[in-house]
């Protein structure tokens, strides 16, 4: 049977991790690939890199980053943050990454999502959703939910899986950081209507959340990054407790 | 040992030479006839769309000489479809080694499959240190029917051939390269052979 997954995702800036990280062994935990080995020997799943660096000259330091996680890493990964062009997302996968996640340049251009899957396969295009309400209104948001757009969740995730997307990250920033569950409601609704993996984002507080979203919001992976970084929530106790729940889980 | 993965432009093709380096055994990208056919071992991976990856093949003989080899070869997810008579994708003719067709998922499905499933019914020396219900990370759209080359099964929706052989030739359609502990034993299973 065909597992849910538990994904951390871990923020990068200039080719190392940011947002404090607690992690009582490792020698470097600002070190990405230090992380990483030790999230993929902990239970996780896949891994989400997001790269938050501001110019394109300290993305380069990503792209070498992604060749060092490829190399030591033994379990899949995401790499997501200013992709806009194709040339982007060859470099990163030549280095290694398995998937890669774009978000504000698929809203500007759309046509960008038909470009990658055709030339690289839907199976390693993840388009990132973020969103919010506004009026009762589930609103696409740009850059870290600061700039809002017309476009409307729903329609957005039907065009770009139309479009060739392999997989919809959605974050709800109504939910992201506050530690109160995902957004189920918008996810059940999201999972009904598009037949590509949903990724659920934003709100992972407690192992009750993530059996949430894989029950009543039927998302079929669960990201988080807070409460795994600072050990407030271990993989393998999670998935062991979903297990219990019945939530098919890798253990 | 001297392990081959033929580069014929396909894909993400350097997690597999990371899985052979983690594991001390080099592993060389080529797509030189001459460096495949005197490999003690070769890996056909293949990620993208079957027909394309088909003329690619055809580009550079590869076709010609992939069924022709006599040491232990192991295809990989597209790889392995691609050993087969046919695929639905892109209605393309395959190399014939596993008699047996691949189809898509019904859409009644989450297509693609994406994420960690359980291989079971494992019958071959590749799985030899391998554990029944263990997990292997597969992304794919398209499934190769269960028939008697059938080495390995999963089950998305109906039950599939997640491993094939026929004689020296060995497809699976999960990544051993991204499947942690469970698929490096895979790895290590083909290279002692």
């Amino acid at each position: 049977m065909l597992t849910k997954r538990i994904v951390p995702c871990l923020d990068i800036k200039n080719g190392r991790t940011v947002k404090g990280v607690n992690f009582v062994n490792l020698i470097d935990a600002g070190d990405p690939v230090e992380l990483a080995k030790e999230y993929a020997t902990h239970g996780a799943d896949e891994l989400v890199f997001l790269d938050i660096s501001a110019t394109q000259e300290a993305r380069k330091t990503t792209k070498d980053m992604v060749l060092k996680v490829a190399e030591q890493v033994n379990i899949p990964f995401t790499v997501g943050g200013g992709i806009s062009s194709i040339e982007d997302v060859s470099i990163l996968l030549k280095n290694g990454a398995d998937k890669v996640s774009v978000n504000s340049s698929a809203v500007k251009r759309p046509q960008l999502i038909n470009e990658l899957s055709e030339k690289f396969g839907s199976q390693c295009i993840v388009v990132a959703i973020d969103a919010k309400q506004v009026n009762d209104k589930w609103k696409v948001h740009l850059a870290g939910g600061t700039i809002e757009t017309e476009l409307n969740l729903f329609d957005w995730a039907q065009e770009v899986e139309q479009r060739g997307a392999g997989e919809i990250l959605f974050t709800s920033m109504d939910h992201d950081g506050t530690k109160n569950g995902f957004a189920n409601e918008a996810l059940a609704r999201l999972s009904k209507m598009v037949n590509i993996p949903i990724i659920a984002s934003g709100g992972a507080g407690s192992i009750q959340h993530f059996s949430d979203a894989f029950t009543k919001g039927k998302a079929d992976a669960a990201l988080a990054a807070s409460v795994f970084h600072f050990g407030e929530i271990e993989i393998i106790q999670l998935k062991k407790e979903l297990q219990k729940q019945n939530i098919p889980v890798r253990l | 040992m001297k392990v081959t993965i033929i580069d014929y432009g396909a894909g993400n093709i350097k997690s597999i030479q990371f899985a052979f380096n983690r594991l001390g055994v080099e592993a060389i990208l080529t797509n030189n006839s001459e460096e495949i056919k005197s490999a003690d071992r070769v890996i056909f991976p293949g990620v993208g769309e079957a027909s394309s990856a088909m003329n690619m093949l055809k580009k550079s003989k590869l076709n010609l000489l992939i069924p022709e080899l006599k040491q232990p070869v192991l295809g990989i997810c597209l790889g392995m479809q691609l050993l087969c008579n046919f695929t639905e994708e892109g209605n393309t003719q395959g190399l014939g080694i596993f008699d047996v067709s691949v189809k898509r998922f019904s859409d009644a499905l989450k297509v693609p499959q994406m994420g960690w499933n359980s291989i079971t019914d494992l019958k071959s020396p590749l799985f030899k240190n391998s554990n029944e219900q263990d997990y292997m990370y597969l992304v794919h759209s398209y499934f190769a029917e269960v028939c008697n080359q059938t080495i390995a099964k999963t089950n998305y929706g109906l039950t599939y051939s997640s491993a094939l052989q026929n004689k020296n030739f060995y497809g699976v359609q999960f990544h051993p390269e991204k499947s942690s502990t469970a698929g490096e034993q895979i790895l290590r299973n083909f290279i002692e052979l």
